[in-house]
């Protein structure tokens, strides 16, 4: 260290201005890896920009001279799903109908409950929460078939009802517990006074609570946004065939190759079909990061 | 004033939690149990069971016998002939093909991830931009994560004739063509997936520790790679059995991520239980109910260390 | 009629019995304090008078009214809390008038109050700023303020001063003591600090483990502690304690050689007893150079502590530790021997066994 003593600040570690050989490790490692997440994101771009003679004749690797936007465009507007050629717009409207009533539903829901749990306990609340928490890793594969016969008995099977429904109870484990520990997390002398000031347990939510809770409210949409427009397996059992959301349709048109497959057009459709969760991840980093670890930390 | 029936008192928390209770005790509860009691019945495809026609298909352990001599299920050609020179310890099917990969994806990402967030915790620069790169497969689906893999592995057109064009011409990596190694490409997609979670969740964890530790390791001239393996990894267990549950819980139910990357082939030498559970729900639900009851033990048994710690933690406490 | 009354009260969590059959009535106007050590049940007890709790067994009435089972709401209490517990995202205004709104208050008649209340506690230029922007000593204003405007009989403080400094702890006490004057209403207020107790009190509820030991006017629980554990809780420095016996009819203390005469003391029926405890405090004993037969204990002065207007002594005394409050200029030297004179009209005897005042 070249400082004098008189200049030595705090003592201990500080950002180190020269490259040791162990930071050159450090950052070496890092970049590595960091092309191993980018590279499948570099691959499906550049795919998607190539004519299908490139890619047939061409390397992975080496992007396009003559970019060109086509595969895009057919993959959102004529590519075929096996019965219909209209793209992956259609799915994208049906997840956009799945997504936007199930996030509002779920976190409806999960917030009154986490609501009820953490303020106005009753004989067995914390009974049903322990239960509720141990059902989220029960895979879902085995309340599958029990839901099909719960909602063909309701009659909504193979609606979007339905979706929302199934949405709404594999998303309650998590976001009640998020909501629960969020609203235990507010001092307790708050509740009260409201109390005392005559609010009920509406009021107290709506006009208390609810106000000074966004970001938990923004971290659950963020959750459930993005998990919901995720979904495969309840899409394809639960909506029916005209509700399929995105991911199904994009599976459909990557696995319905008439006459050869056509890479550029499905990494196009993949991209489109990940483009809203990325969007959400890219613009909302910070809550994204928040929200995974408070659901996995606190469970 | 007498006091008033408990029954009404925060009525209207009762009521709001009212689809809380519904759906724990129909779904969650009542759906598992019956998922799990018709496994021992011969029932078909009908709009409502009901206790009578449990009694009256009721075939004991035989759907269980039935699933684990389906080769698609579990197949172990080898394993019997113990002391034998054609042994061999392996075993293929959905039921192995999940071990395999759960084994894999706690390894490999459990590793991987906390390597890097050791890296990350070196006081980096750009700390955000590595974290938001190793993180955003993560907030994709494994339906789009399963045919990006599907095309960069595509032997093709893929990596491996890129590789093999650029002159590498022994070059192989075609597994998913693979009946051995499709499992291990399997694998590649979902470690790419799920690691940045990984790393999120231990670097949160690494953080949580006391800066005082490093202090006092570095006054007693620990170096330290050796802090990190034999202080600060022991301490970070609770991080650690919670990053291995979540990490399990989500390998167990793996389906998307195979239909979308090799929609179980070739052939069906990538099934999975999940896959397996849901191809068989028209034709043959025994069988479909009784794989779910052991995909549901299998999940209980790896919970145990999860549980135990919760349990231990009120115990303490 | 009382203004609050608490019959037979027993409030348990879970197998935990947290308040024992607590009687205890409040006149009109009267200010009560609620004294005790952290975790004796005084804000528990607090709660169930604001109807926040729920009680196991017994009766709350407020106003001759019986309100056991009401809302909090509806039984005519205004209550600040230690953390004010002001709804942040509310302006002061608000805060203030949150519950009459709720209560469905015609707008004018809310802002008349807002402005009354905003008037008597000077937080008229903050009522439109966020909790956010002000200073603890002003947040705990405007939730006194939000009890205020309810215009109710019966303000409860559950440690309403604890998270202030120390300076604005005194000022807001005695804010308090004239806003009490003014308002004449019912206070209840929890607190653990004596200080606060003795000053702010018309009586005193000494509480301990859920029972209260004494209940009673600031000087008498000072003077007269009803057992061992008033005694001790009250007073800085505390009170100094003897083992001993009472001889010769209950007319002599004894503890080792030495003899202390008890004529004069304000108690019962003394009696001969082996085990006595004889409680004087600092400020009830002098120094004298000579002794005084049957009034007063040999000591030596161990060292002295310096508290500004007074020193306190510390003694030797029969192998124990004294201490005696004396002005700073009459404070002893290390190390003389002295004799301590006793006011025994002021002392107290417990009996050791059952720890009551005799
Ligand atoms: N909600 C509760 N559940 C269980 N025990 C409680 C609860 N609230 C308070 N207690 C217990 O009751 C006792 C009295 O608490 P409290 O009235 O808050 O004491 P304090 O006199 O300090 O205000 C304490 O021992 C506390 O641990
Ligand atoms: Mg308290």
């Amino acid at each position: 260290m070249a400082n004098s003593p008189l200049l030595d600040g705090p003592s201990g570690a500080r950002p180190q201005k020269f490259i040791t050989w162990q930071r050159f490790v450090v950052y070496g490692c890092l970049i590595g890896c960091a092309l191993f997440f980018l590279f499948p994101l570099y691959i499906m771009i550049i795919t998607s920009l190539k004519n299908i003679d490139e890619i047939r004749a061409g390397n992975i690797f080496v992007p396009t001279m003559h970019p060109t936007l086509d595969a895009w465009f057919k993959a959102w507007d004529s590519a075929c799903t096996g019965l219909y050629c209209e793209g992956i717009k259609v799915g994208f409207w049906n997840s956009i109908k799945i997504t936007v009533p199930s996030t509002i539903v779920s976190i409806l829901v999960a917030s009154l409950t986490g609501y009820s749990l953490a303020n106005w306990p009753f004989k067995f609340s914390e009974g049903f929460f322990s239960v509720l928490l141990l059902s989220s890793f029960i895979p879902y594969i085995v309340m599958v078939y029990p839901l099909v016969i719960i909602t063909r008995y309701m009659g909504i099977f193979s609606t979007l009802p339905a979706v929302v429904l199934v949405h709404t109870i594999f998303g309650l484990p998590l976001l009640t517990l998020l909501f629960r520990n969020y609203f235990a997390s507010l001092p307790g002398e708050l509740f009260k006074a409201a109390r005392v000031d005559g609010a009920g347990y509406w009021q107290i939510f709506f006009l208390v609570f609810a106000p000074m809770s966004m970001p938990i409210f923004t971290v659950a949409v963020i959750l459930q946004v993005t998990g919901i427009w995720n979904d495969f397996l309840f899409g394809v059992i639960y909506a029916g065939p005209t509700n399929y959301p995105m991911t199904v349709q994009l599976n459909n048109i990557v696995n319905s190759a008439t006459g050869g497959k056509a890479y550029n057009v499905d990494m196009a459709a993949t991209i489109l079909t990940g483009l809203v969760p990325l969007a959400i991840y890219f613009i909302s980093g910070k809550y994204f990061v928040r929200g995974i670890a408070a659901g996995a930390v606190k469970g | 004033m007498d006091r008033p029936n408990p029954l009404f008192r925060n009525l209207w928390s009762k009521i709001a939690a009212l689809p809380m209770m519904l759906i724990v005790l129909v779904v969650f509860v009542g759906g598992t149990a019956w998922t799990v009691l018709f496994s021992f019945t011969n029932i078909k495809i009908v709009p409502i069971f009901t206790p009578r026609e449990w009694v009256n298909g009721f075939i004991g352990l035989a759907n269980y016998q039935r699933l684990f001599n389906t080769d698609r299920w579990m197949n172990c050609p080898g394993l019997t002939h113990i002391g034998r020179s054609d042994w061999e310890p392996t075993c293929m099917g959905a039921l192995p093909n999940v071990v395999t990969y759960v084994i894999l994806a706690v390894v490999l990402s459990m590793s991987l991830g906390f390597v890097l967030a050791v890296l990350m915790d070196q006081k980096i620069r750009a700390e955000g931009l590595f974290r938001t790169i190793y993180l955003y497969p993560f907030a994709l689906s494994f339906i789009v994560t399963g045919h990006v893999w599907a095309w960069i592995m595509s032997p093709e057109y893929g990596l491996q004739a890129s590789v093999r064009a650029m002159g590498w011409t022994s070059f192989d990596f075609g597994w998913i063509a693979d009946r051995h190694m499709v499992m291990y490409a399997i694998a590649v997609a979902g470690i790419w997936q799920g690691t940045g979670l990984v790393m999120a969740l231990m670097l949160a964890g690494l953080r949580g520790i006391d800066e005082d530790i490093w202090k006092a390791a570095r006054v007693d001239g620990i170096p330290a790679w050796r802090t990190y393996l034999q202080i600060v990894l022991p301490m970070m267990k609770p991080v650690l059995v919670t990053t291995f549950v979540i990490v399990c819980s989500g390998a167990v139910r793996i389906y998307d991520l195979v239909v979308a990357l090799t929609d179980g082939g070739p052939g069906i030498s990538s099934d999975v239980p999940t896959r397996y559970v849901y191809t068989n729900f028209s034709a043959n639900l025994g069988q479909s109910l009784s794989a779910s009851t052991v995909m549901l033990v299998t999940m209980a048994v790896l919970l145990i260390p999860w549980i135990r710690m919760e349990f231990g933690k009120k115990s303490q406490g | 009629m009382h203004s609050v009354s608490v019959k037979n009260l027993t409030l348990k969590f879970g197998a935990a019995e947290v308040l024992k059959n607590l009687n205890l009535d409040v006149s009109e106007g009267e200010f009560i304090v609620l004294l005790g050590p952290s975790g004796c049940g005084k804000s528990t007890l607090l709660n169930c008078l604001a109807g926040l709790l729920e009680l196991s067994e017994g009766q709350i009435w407020i106003k001759g009214k019986n309100v056991t089972w009401a809302e909090p709401s509806e039984r005519g209490i205004g209550m600040v809390f230690q953390s004010y517990a002001l709804y942040p995202q509310m302006t002061v205004r608000g805060n203030m008038s949150f519950g009459l709104k709720i209560a469905g208050m015609a707008k004018d008649e809310i802002e008349k109050r807002v402005q009354r209340a905003s008037e008597i506690l000077q937080i008229g230029p903050l009522l439109d700023r966020k909790p956010g922007a002000l200073s603890g000593g002003q947040r705990q204003r405007v939730a006194i303020g939000r009890a205020l405007v309810r215009e109710v009989d019966v303000f409860l403080f559950d440690e309403p001063l604890s998270n202030l400094d120390a300076k604005l702890r005194s000022e807001l006490r005695v804010e308090l003591k004239r806003l009490h004057n003014r308002l004449k209403n019912t206070m209840i207020y929890v607190t653990h600090d004596q200080i606060e107790a003795l000053t702010l009190a018309d009586r005193i509820a000494i509480m301990r483990g859920g029972i209260i030991q004494q209940l009673d006017e600031p000087h008498t629980i000072y003077n007269r502690p009803t057992n061992l554990f008033v005694a001790g809780f009250i007073g800085s420095p505390a009170m100094n304690f003897i083992k001993g016996a009472t001889v010769n009819g209950g007319k002599t203390f004894q503890f080792g050689d030495v003899a202390l005469d008890l004529a004069g003391y304000e108690g019962g029926a003394i009696l001969d007893r082996s085990k006595v405890i004889l409680g004087l405090r600092p400020e009830h004993l002098s120094i004298v150079e000579q002794a005084i037969p049957g009034q007063s204990i040999p000591a030596v002065v161990e060292i002295d502590e310096p508290m500004g207007a007074d020193s306190l002594v510390w003694l030797e005394v029969e192998g124990k530790q004294m201490s005696v409050r004396v002005p700073f200029e009459h404070r002893p030297q290390a190390g003389a021997k002295v004799h301590l004179k006793v006011d025994i009209a002021k002392a107290s005897l417990f009996d050791e066994t059952n720890e009551q005042r005799i």
